[in-house]
C-alpha cells in the first residue's frame, strides 16, 4: 500500500507492505536507524517515537496505520547540529550508558515533560516505566529529566569516607 | 602504577568528565551492528529445537531450498566444526541429537527476513524425544543419563580445568587449604546448610547480533556486537584452522554486554551461511526469545556451606561443595566454576577451607559469563550463611563479619597474602553500616512501623571479586599525534557502555598533560587496526588498559623529546613540556609547539626531522600464576575489589510482601577516576543485582521447556522499581600497580545485593531465605516455614515441585553445637 508519511518534518511517499511495522518502515525503508528495537512485542520501549503527538512503540504501529500521519524520532530531536535541553542534559548526567535504550528514553521523557512540566521523582518514575534501561540504574536519566524541568538540586556523586 | 598522586595535582582524574561517546549516541546516530545493512546482505533465521533432548532422525529441507529467494540452508550434517571456550564440546549446529530446549538444528539464508522465517518454517526435522536431565542435583547421579557421552574424548584446556569422562561433570575445580577435619575438631559450633539460585538472562537491550562475509580466498570479515574482537578472531580461527591474518573482526557501537556477549556465539555459523551463499554477507540478530535460548544465560548454583567456628567467633574451618548448572555445553560455565571455587569464601579469613566445585552438564539452555562471574550467585550463599552463623552463636553479624573479615596479613583461600593496599572490605561494611542506621530502628521507622503495620528490616552483605583471566593476559595501546597537536587514542577494549572510553581519555590527558578535548578515544574496534586486546570482561579493562594509556603516553613523549631536544638543541633531560609546548626548563621562551613536531619538523631550511609521533605501551599482568589441581593453591588475583552493600526494606508480615527502601553500596575502588560514571556503573549494577535478587528467573516445565523466554514472564527492574534512596560511598586504598591507583569496580555492584536483601527480610519478620531470587511468595512461605519454591523446574509455571527433593540435602536445621 502507498502511504504519505511526515517524518521529523520532511514529507515521504513510500509503498509498504501492509504487515510492516513502523519500526521497520523507520529503520529500514528510511534509514532511521536511531530508533531501536528491544523486543519486538510492546514491552521494552526501546522503539518509542512520536505519532500524531503521542508516544507509541514503533514495533506495535503498522507502518500503514501511519498514513497522513506526522511522526518524530530522536533524529529530529536535536537541532542545526545542537542537541535539545533534554540531550544536553542527559549527557551532563551520564544518563547514557550503551545508549541502545537512549532514544526511546528520550521520546518518553519528551512526552512527560510536554504534560507534566515540573515532575516529581515518582512522576518521572512513572513516565518512564515502559522504557528499560539494562545499564544506568535510572537514577541519572531521572536527575537529567528533574533537570531540564528545573527540579534538580545539585548533590555529591559519591560519599567518600 | 602511581601511587598517591595529590588529588590537587590532578586535572582530570577524579573529575566527573562528560562521557566521549554521548553525541552520537543521544542524537541515534552511532551505529550498533544491528543497524548496519551491506550491499547483498542477506538474512539468517535458525530452526531450534522445541525439545530438550531429542535425537535428530531426519532434517527434511527440500522445500526450503526451493523457497524462492533462499540462498543457503544449512544442517548440522553440513558442518564439521565444534566450538568451545575452555572444551571443545559445542556442534555449530546440532548433530544427531538436540542438547537443549531453542538449540540451533539448522539455518538459512535469504534475501528478506521474512523469506528467511519462512523457509525455517518450512523444515521438517523428525525427532525421538528422549527423556531429558534437567536438574544438575539428578545429573550427578551415577545412573543419570549422560549429555555428551564422548566427554572423554574432547578437546579442553589442561591447565586449568579438569572433566571427568563418563559423567555429566564438565569440571572439578579442588582447593584445599590447611586441614579442615581438624578445624571441624577443634570447632565449638559447626553450622551447615545449602543455597540456591536458577538460571538468568542478562537482558542486554540489544540482542545478539553479526554480520559476516567469507570472501574469497578465505578472506572473513565479521561485524559482531562482541564484547572482545580479538577472542572471537582467536576462537573464530582456531574452528575454521584459519590464519589470524585472514579474519577481521569489526566491533562498532554495542548496546549492552554484561558478560553475554563474551566469548564468540553467533559468528561461526553466520559465516558458514556466508561461505555457503557464495560469500554475500550474511546477517543474524536473535530475537529477544532467542536471546533467552539460543544464546546463553547465567548457570545456576547449589551452594552448600558447612562452617566450624570456635567459641569467640572465629571461623575455624569451612567445607564449600559448588554445583554449578551448565546446561548443555561448557562454555564460560566450567571458568565461573574455577573463579568462583578460589573465591568461594567470600571476603573471609578461613584457616582451614575445602572446596569441590562443579561444573553438571545438563539438558538446558548452556551458561555462559555474566557480571560478577559467579560471584552474584555463589555469595548470595556465602552471605546468608555468614548471617546464619552468626546468629546460630548468638553474635552479632556485624561483629562476627568484623571478627573473620580479610584484613592486611590475612591469607587468602590460594595462599596470597592480604596488604594495605589491596583494599579494606571492613571499612566498606562500616560506611553501609552508618548509612542505614544498622542494627536499630529511627524514631521515625518505628512510628512509620506503628503507622503501616509493615515491619523494617536492616541487612548487610560483603563482596570480593578479582578479574578472573588467564594469568599472562595482556593488553595494548597505540597514541598517535595529529597534525595540530591532538592525540588518537587505539585500544582493543571495546565500549560496551561501561564507559572505558572517557575513563581512559582522562588517564591519557592527565598523564600528557594535555587538554581532554585533545584526547580522542576510538569507539569502534576493527582486530585489523587495534592492538591486541584479551577481552572486555571481569573489570579489567581500566586497570590493565589504563596502565597500557600510561605507558604509550610515556612512550610518546619519549619520542617528541628526543625530536625536541634536536630543535631546541637541548639535552633531553633539560626538556619539560605542557599541553601545547616542549620547552627547555631553564629558559621556556626556547620552546616548539607540539603541532610543529606531531608528524615530522621542517627547519627552517627545509630539512626534516623525525616524523609522525606514536607511543606504544604494553601491559600484562604480573606475577600471577595457574593453580595447583590438586589444592588450588597460586596466585590468581590482578586486583581484588572489596564492597558491601546495605538494605532497609519494610515486610508485611501478614503477607510477605516488601519494599526496598534503601540501598547503601560502598566499594573500595582504590582511586575514583570519574565520579559520575562510576555512580552509573554502582547504581547500574546494584538495580540489576536487585532484579536478580527480587524476579528475575528461568523457568522451565517438566520436559525442560523454557516457560518464560520474553519480558512478559521474566521481569527486570523499571524506574518504577528504584529504592526510594541509593547512597554510593567509595573508600579509596590505591592499588599499587593500578592507574593513579585505581582498581576495577564495573561487576561489583551486582554482587550481593540479594543476601543484603535477604538478610534485611530476615531482620524484619525473620523469614529464613535460603532460595534466590527472593519474590513475596518465597517470604510467605519461608515465613510459615515452607520449604522455598524451587524457581528452575516446576509442573506448571506457579507450581512448586522439585524434580527429586531427595537428590538435594538440606540442613535447615543448622546448628549442630556440642
Ligand atoms: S521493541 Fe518495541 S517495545 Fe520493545
Ligand atoms: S544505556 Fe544501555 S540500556 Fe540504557
Amino acid at each position: 500500500m502507498r502511504i504519505n508519511v511526515t517524518v521529523n518534518g520532511i514529507a515521504y511517499e513510500k509503498d509498504v507492505a501492509e504487515n510492516r511495522t513502523l519500526l521497520r518502515f523507520l529503520r529500514e525503508d528510511l534509514g532511521l536507524t536511531g530508533t531501536k528495537e528491544g523486543c519486538g512485542a510492546g514491552e521494552c520501549g526501546a522503539c518509542t517515537v512520536f505519532f500524531n503527538g503521542k508516544t507509541v512503540n514503533s514495533c506495535m504501529v503498522l507502518a500503514v496505520e501511519a498514513n497522513e500521519g506526522t511522526i518524530e524520532t530522536i533524529e529530529g530531536e536535536s537541532s542545526g547540529g545542537m542537541l535539545s535541553r533534554l540531550q544536553e542534559a542527559f549527557d551532563r548526567h551520564h544518563a547514557v550508558q550503551c545508549g541502545f535504550c537512549t532514544a526511546g528514553m528520550i521520546m518518553s521523557a519528551r512526552e512527560l515533560i510536554h504534560h507534566t512540566p515540573h515532575p516529581t521523582v515518582d512522576q518521572i518514575k512513572e513516565g518512564l516505566e515502559g522504557n528499560f534501561c539494562r545499564c544506568t540504574g535510572y537514577e541519572q536519566i531521572i536527575e537529567a529529566v528533574l533537570d531540564v524541568t528545573g527540579g534538580y538540586t545539585a548533590k555529591e556523586e559519591l560519599i567518600h569516607v | 602504577m602511581y601511587e598517591n598522586n595529590d588529588p590537587r595535582t590532578l586535572a582530570y582524574v577524579g573529575k566527573s568528565v562528560l562521557r566521549k561517546d554521548t553525541s552520537e549516541k543521544l542524537t541515534g546516530t552511532a551505529t550498533y551492528v544491528s543497524d548496519m545493512v551491506l550491499p547483498g546482505m542477506l538474512y539468517a533465521q535458525v530452526k531450534k529445537s522445541p525439545h530438550a533432548r531429542a535425537r535428530i532422525v531426519k532434517v527434511d529441507i527440500s522445500k526450503a531450498k526451493a523457497l524462492a529467494g533462499v540462498r543457503a540452508v544449512l544442517t548440522g550434517d553440513d558442518l564439521d566444526y565444534r566450538i568451545g571456550l575452555y572444551i571443545v564440546d559445542k556442534n555449530i549446529l546440532a548433530k544427531g541429537e538436540v542438547r537443549h530446549y531453542g538449540e540451533a538444528v539448522a539455518a538459512v539464508a535469504a534475501t528478506s527476513l521474512e523469506i528467511a522465517r519462512k523457509a525455517v518454517d518450512l523444515i521438517d526435522v523428525e525427532y525421538e524425544v528422549m527423556q531429558p536431565v534437567l536438574n544438575h542435583m539428578d545429573a550427578l547421579k551415577t545412573d543419570a543419563v549422560l549429555v555428551h557421552p564422548d566427554l572423554g574424548s574432547y578437546e579442553f584446556i589442561e591447565a586449568a580445568f579438569t572433566p571427568v569422562p563418563k559423567t555429566n561433570i564438565a569440571n572439578w575445580t579442588k582447593l584445599r587449604k590447611g586441614d579442615v577435619e581438624a578445624g571441624f575438631a577443634e570447632a565449638a559450633y559447626v553450622v551447615e546448610r545449602e543455597y540456591d539460585n536458577p538460571s538468568v538472562q542478562h537482558v542486554p537491550m540489544e540482542t545478539h547480533v553479526a554480520i559476516v562475509r567469507w570472501g574469497a580466498r578465505d578472506k572473513v570479515t565479521i561485524w559482531s556486537s562482541a564484547q572482545s574482537p580479538f577472542t572471537v578472531r582467536n576462537l573464530f580461527c582456531h574452528t575454521f584452522a584459519l590464519p589470524l591474518g585472514n579474519v577481521r573482526v569489526i566491533v562498532p557501537a554495542v548496546g549492552g554486554g554484561f558478560g553475554g556477549k563474551a566469548g564468540i556465539h553467533l559468528e561461526p555459523l553466520v559465516a558458514c551461511l556466508s561461505k555457503k551463499a557464495g560469500g554475500l554477507p550474511v546477517k543474524l540478530q536473535a530475537s529477544r526469545e532467542e536471546e533467552f535460548s539460543l544464546l546463553p544465560c547465567r548457570s545456576a548454583l547449589t551452594y552448600r556451606i558447612k562452617t566450624g567456628v570456635a567459641e569467640d567467633g572465629r571461623i575455624i574451618a569451612q567445607k564449600m561443595e559448588m554445583f554449578w548448572d551448565a546446561g548443555a555445553y561448557a562454555d564460560y560455565a566450567v571458568n565461573v566454576t574455577r573463579a568462583s571455587g578460589y573465591s568461594a569464601s567470600g571476603p573471609y579469613e578461613i584457616p582451614n577451607a575445602w572446596v569441590d566445585a562443579y561444573t553438571v552438564y545438563t539438558n538446558k539452555p548452556y551458561g555462559t559469563a555474566y557480571r560478577g562471574f559467579g560471584h552474584v550467585e555463589f555469595h548470595w550463599g556465602v552471605e546468608r550463611h555468614m548471617e546464619l552463623v552468626a546468629r546460630t552463636i548468638g553474635m552479632d553479624p556485624l561483629e562476627f563479619r568484623r571478627r573473620n573479615a580479610l584484613h592486611p596479613g590475612s591469607i587468602t583461600l590460594t595462599g596470597e597474602k592480604i596488604t594495605s593496599h589491596t583494599g579494606d572490605v571492613v571499612a566498606c561494611m562500616e560506611a553501609v553500616a552508618r548509612s542505614i542506621g544498622y542494627g536499630k530502628l529511627t524514631a521515625a521507622e518505628k512510628n512509620r512501623e506503628l503507622a503501616t503495620g509493615r515491619k523494617i528490616g536492616k541487612g548487610i552483605a560483603l563482596l570480593q571479586k578479582a578479574p578472573a583471566m588467564p594469568s599472562n593476559t595482556a593488553t595494548a595501546a597505540v597514541i598517535k599525534m595529529n597534525g595540530d597537536g591532538s592525540v588518537t587514542v587505539n585500544i582493543g577494549l571495546t565500549e560496551i557502555g561501561q564507559g572505558s572510553t572517557t575513563a581512559l581519555a582522562q588517564i591519557v590527558a592527565e598523564r600528557l598533560g594535555f587538554d581532554i578535548g585533545k584526547v580522542h578515544v576510538m569507539v569502534d574496534k576493527d582486530t585489523e587496526s587495534d592492538p591486541y586486546d584479551w577481552q572486555t570482561v571481569a573489570s579489567k579493562g581500566l586497570i590493565m588498559s589504563g596502565n597500557a594509556c600510561i605507558l604509550a603516553c610515556e612512550d610518546l613523549l619519549r619520542r617528541g623529546y628526543a625530536v625536541a631536544s634536536h630543535v631546541l638543541k637541548a639535552c633531553v633531560e633539560d626538556l619539560a613540556h605542557d599541553g601545547e609546548n616542549v620547552y627547555v626548563r631553564h629558559d621556556t621562551e626556547n620552546c616548539i609547539p607540539w603541532r610543529s613536531i606531531a608528524i615530522g619538523y621542517a627547519y627552517p631550511d627545509g630539512k626534516g626531522i623525525g616524523g609522525p609521533l606514536i607511543g606504544v605501551g604494553s601491559y600484562i599482568a604480573q606475577g600471577l600464576s595457574n593453580l595447583d589441581k590438586e589444592t588450588g593453591q597460586g596466585k590468581p588475583a590482578l586486583d581484588w575489589t572489596f564492597g558491601a552493600h546495605g538494605i532497609i526494606c519494610e515486610v508485611d508480615p501478614v503477607t510477605g510482601e516488601y519494599a526496598v527502601r534503601k540501598v547503601a553500596s560502598a566499594f573500595d575502588v582504590g582511586k575514583v577516576v570519574n565520579p559520575a560514571l562510576l555512580r552509573g556503573q554502582i547504581v547500574g549494577g546494584m538495580i540489576q543485582g536487585l532484579g536478580t535478587a527480587t524476579c528475575e528467573g528461568y523457568i522451565y516445565d517438566d520436559a525442560g521447556h523454557l516457560l518464560n523466554p520474553s519480558f512478559t514472564d521474566n521481569k527486570i527492574p523499571t524506574a518504577r522499581d528504584l529504592p526510594m534512596e541509593i547512597e554510593t560511598i567509595v573508600v579509596e586504598n590505591s592499588q599499587i600497580d593500578g592507574p593513579y591507583g585505581a582498581r576495577g569496580v564495573a561487576e561489583h555492584p551486582m554482587i550481593s545485593v540479594a543476601p543484603a536483601l535477604g538478610n534485611a527480610i530476615q531482620s524484619a519478620v525473620d523469614a529464613d531465605l535460603a532460595h534466590m531470587p527472593i519474590r513475596f511468595e518465597d517470604v510467605w512461605r519461608a515465613m510459615h516455614d515452607k520449604h522455598p519454591i524451587d524457581n528452575w523446574i516446576t509442573k506448571t509455571p506457579a507450581g512448586s515441585c522439585r524434580s527429586d527433593p531427595a537428590a538435594r540435602i538440606h540442613t535447615p536445621d543448622a546448628a549442630i553445637s556440642p
